[in-house]
């Protein structure tokens, strides 16, 4: 590791704002003092956004957990509810295991998208980042096919055949939040794809985007982790 | 300006944890193929969710390379929602209990 002393010579010593009010809580915020060191900006607030996505899905999942644990009629099996059947057998959770190794397989290409970036080897990484948003797009287009089977089988928002009416809000609540994060994704990954294979970044000098991005989307992922785990399979 | 704080690590490392998270997804799907049921159902789904996202934040999202000041900043609030869930659970017996009670189950 880089010896951080070097790197940063002591912080410039600022005089205490005199004025108060707005002025001085902005010159109080703002008065050179860094609190992420050796972290760009764009990333730090990446961080935070995700930070602050972890608890919208924290509070979807949580009230999941609220209105399963509280409810007086069955909860329907999801391992029975996602089941496909394959050529006369019955594969229980067959589509969500699925797209569990589509989605991972994305996270892998991405990690390596963001090394291949700060070697420099634009070629590899648009591929690469190209190739996380085609899984992406599997991924998405795996969920419609999963949300169609459901509707056609009666599973609305407000009721469905097999058990607790609230299976169906929470599960188009939760996945369609989710689907939409993967959908973004998709989208933001194409526009950095493009622009690091264009050689914006190269001209700059600066790889640190494909990394942020790469966060955006290992985050998508860690979401499904927690979705598989406690809707899924609970 | 030099970017010495580039993430920079051996390729093989993100092939060892792509392998790992396969094989924990494959596990924690077993779970459920073979019936699992009960307390060990419980255990292995937490266990297998646990590690996979440990990993997925250790290394794909370079958490482990960062100053401790980032980890913190980041790891640290998340802990909050357990109070919520603890808070919620508790919200959850007692609604359940007064829909067995009133509505008759």
């Amino acid at each position: 590791m880089v010896s951080q002393d070097t790197m940063h010579e002591p912080a410039l010593r600022v005089e205490p704002a005199a004025e108060g009010g707005w002025e001085g809580m902005v010159a109080d915020l703002s008065a050179d003092r860094q609190a992420f060191r050796d972290v760009p900006w764009g990333k730090a607030m990446m961080w935070i956004f995700l930070l602050s996505d972890t608890f919208i899905f924290g509070c979807f999942l949580t009230s999941y957990m609220t209105v399963r644990m509280s409810t007086t009629v069955p909860w329907p099996n999801p391992s029975e509810v996602f089941a496909l059947t394959i050529a006369g057998t019955h594969v229980p959770l067959l589509l969500i295991a699925i797209m569990t190794f589509v989605l991972i397989s994305s996270s892998g290409t991405m990690a390596m998208a963001v090394n291949f970036a700060y070697r420099r080897q634009r070629g590899a990484t648009a591929a690469l980042m190209l190739a996380t948003a085609v899984l992406g797009a599997t991924f998405v287009g795996m969920q419609a096919f999963e949300w169609s089977k459901l509707i056609e089988e009666g599973v609305r928002p407000w009721g469905n055949p097999m058990g607790a009416a609230q299976f169906g809000s929470t599960f188009f609540m939760i996945t369609g939040f989710h689907g939409f994060h993967v959908t973004v994704g998709v989208i933001y990954l194409l526009v950095v794809a493009f622009k690091v294979r264009r050689g914006d970044y190269e001209r700059r000098g600066n790889y640190q985007i494909v990394e942020i991005a790469g966060l955006y989307w290992h985050f998508v992922d860690l979401v499904w982790v927690f979705i598989f785990a406690l809707f899924y399979l609970w | 300006m030099a970017h010495a704080e580039t993430q920079q690590h051996p390729i093989s490392t993100y092939f060892k944890v792509w392998g790992i998270l396969f094989v924990l997804s494959a596990l924690s799907y077993m779970v459920d193929f073979f019936q699992v049921q009960g307390y060990a159902r419980w255990f292995l789904i937490i266990l297998f969710m646990m590690l996979k996202a440990g990993l997925i934040v250790a290394v794909f999202m370079h958490l482990q390379w960062e100053r401790l000041a980032l980890r913190c900043a980041i790891l640290v609030p998340p802990l909050s929602l357990l109070v919520l869930v603890a808070l919620m659970a508790l919200e959850a017996d007692y609604v359940h209990l007064t829909r067995v009670l009133f509505l008759g189950g």
